[in-house]
């Protein structure tokens, strides 16, 4: 009887220039795809991929692209722990985890209906709140509710 | 440490040394020792929500302090009725002078304020979020009732707050303010409306000691200060609740058989039935007195943001 032949395939496949953002929470792909904006970019998505350290993970691979510092800023609000690869000629040339900034500007909106910045044209300011266990809360600058990470609305 | 040229937005900005310089500029304020402005200077009085000792209140300190008052209490005669967003009436109000008090109903308005004008904004009261000259006024009372608060090689003074513990805004800014000094808090509330899991992680992770209770029968002997805010029936989903529950948050002249002698009640007026009038009769009751002090304490506030003192 003949050997069925075995493939390798990558679930999300590589790419020649770019950005990797691995280690995602399972469903956070699509919220990354869509707060980056890249229309005009060539992106994959991996989602409830399956990972070590992580059960189950999302992945968002930009071709031709670097991420700007305020974009960078997004993904650690949205995913603390994601990792970032930037992918020159198929090869990984720098690789690290995201930080959180102190103070995110006019990415989130506050979701509490009785802040001001729902009321008038205001850039929004939420000081992060980080924690030991490594979860993040967010505090808005204008109503000072402090708020998790789940319950925020990314602009 | 200087205040001139400082807004007065939110508890939270405010270190222990600011809050001791601002109750001894007050104790000077109410001895009558603080000057008179020698240049004319204007309050503009912005109330876009009805308020009558607030507003009045700062009107008599500007006053005291020889300055001058304009201003509205009422939004519906102003141009906001015609849509003018807060921040393009602020950027028009800032040129006519020297300091804006401020009190709207949508939380983060007098920050946002701030932040449109180059004269100091004070806040009275923006939404359910701050009031910090009413949380400087208690702080006074409590000083002034117990001149060893504040000290710290002093026994830290044991103080309970009585009453609707979640959305009591006054509560919230006191007993954050409280964090800086040497005390002991005690929360006597219906479950359900407990003092906020955030505002008790911010306290524990501050070092001070806190309890939780229903009953203030438990607690009341041993208490410096009892302050007490009202238990509002609309907060009830279930009114009978609310009925069953009310009667153990209600201070009673009979309870203050046991207490310290030194046991001093304060509660930011308005009372609707959550201290008896046959309290009023006793030397522990001193919320009248506090509701006094909110001039000295705001004539406090105006002479150090206005660089008199």
């Amino acid at each position: 009887m003949a050997k069925k032949k075995q493939h390798t395939v990558l679930k999300v496949p590589a790419i020649e220039h770019g950005t990797v953002i691995d280690h995602l929470p399972p469903r956070a792909a699509l919220t990354v795809v869509r707060i980056l904006a890249v229309l005009e970019d060539l992106v994959t998505i991996g989602v409830n991929l399956s990972s070590h350290v992580m059960g189950r993970k999302d992945v968002v691979k930009i071709a031709n692209r670097k991420l700007s510092p305020d974009e960078v800023a997004k993904i650690a609000i949205i995913a603390p722990r994601a990792t970032l690869n930037i992918i020159e000629s198929y090869v990984v040339v720098k690789k690290y985890t995201v930080t959180p900034p102190d103070v995110v500007e006019g990415i989130v909106r506050c979701v509490n209906p009785s802040c001001i910045t729902n009321h008038e044209t205001v850039r929004t300011r939420f000081s992060v709140l980080k924690a030991e266990d490594g979860s993040l809360r967010l505090r808005c600058a204008y109503c000072e509710r402090a708020y998790d990470r789940q319950e925020i609305e990314i602009v | 440490m200087t205040f001139a040229g400082s807004d007065v937005i939110s508890i939270a900005d405010f270190s222990r040394e600011q809050i001791l310089r601002i109750l001894a500029v007050a104790e000077q304020a109410e001895r009558g020792r603080l000057p008179v402005f020698t240049s004319r200077k204007i309050m503009a009085v912005l109330f876009f929500e009805p308020s009558t000792r607030t507003r009045l209140s700062f009107e008599s300190a500007m006053q005291r302090l020889g300055g001058t008052v304009i201003g509205f209490a009422d939004a519906a005669s102003t141009s906001t009725k015609k849509g003018e967003s807060l921040f393009d009436t602020i950027r028009m109000v800032e040129n006519y002078a020297d300091v804006l008090v401020i009190r709207h109903p949508l939380e983060g308005s007098a920050r946002l304020a701030a932040e449109a004008a180059s004269p100091p904004v004070i806040n009275c009261g923006d939404g359910a979020n701050q009031h910090p000259t009413q949380t400087f006024l208690d702080l006074f009372a409590i000083r002034k009732t117990h001149p060893r608060f504040g000290a710290a090689d002093q026994p830290p003074l044991r103080i309970g707050f009585l009453g609707d513990l979640k959305y009591g805004r006054t509560v919230h800014s006191l007993s954050i303010a409280l964090s800086h000094f040497p005390c002991e808090l005690v929360f006597i509330s219906p479950p359900s409306l407990a003092l906020p899991r955030h505002l008790k992680e911010i306290l524990t992770a501050r070092g001070v000691a806190c309890v939780e209770a229903e009953r203030v029968e438990q607690h009341i002997d041993s208490l410096d200060i009892l302050y007490a805010v009202r238990l509002q029936k609309e907060r009830f989903a279930d009114q009978l609740e609310y009925e069953r529950v009310r009667g153990a948050y209600v201070v009673q002249a009979g309870m203050l058989a046991r207490v310290k002698p030194n046991l001093r009640i304060l509660h930011p007026l308005p009372r609707v039935g959550e201290i008896t009038t046959d309290v009023d009769r006793t030397p522990h009751a001193y919320y009248f007195e506090q509701a006094g002090l909110g001039v000295p304490v705001r004539q406090a506030i105006l002479a150090l943001v206005l660089g008199l003192v």
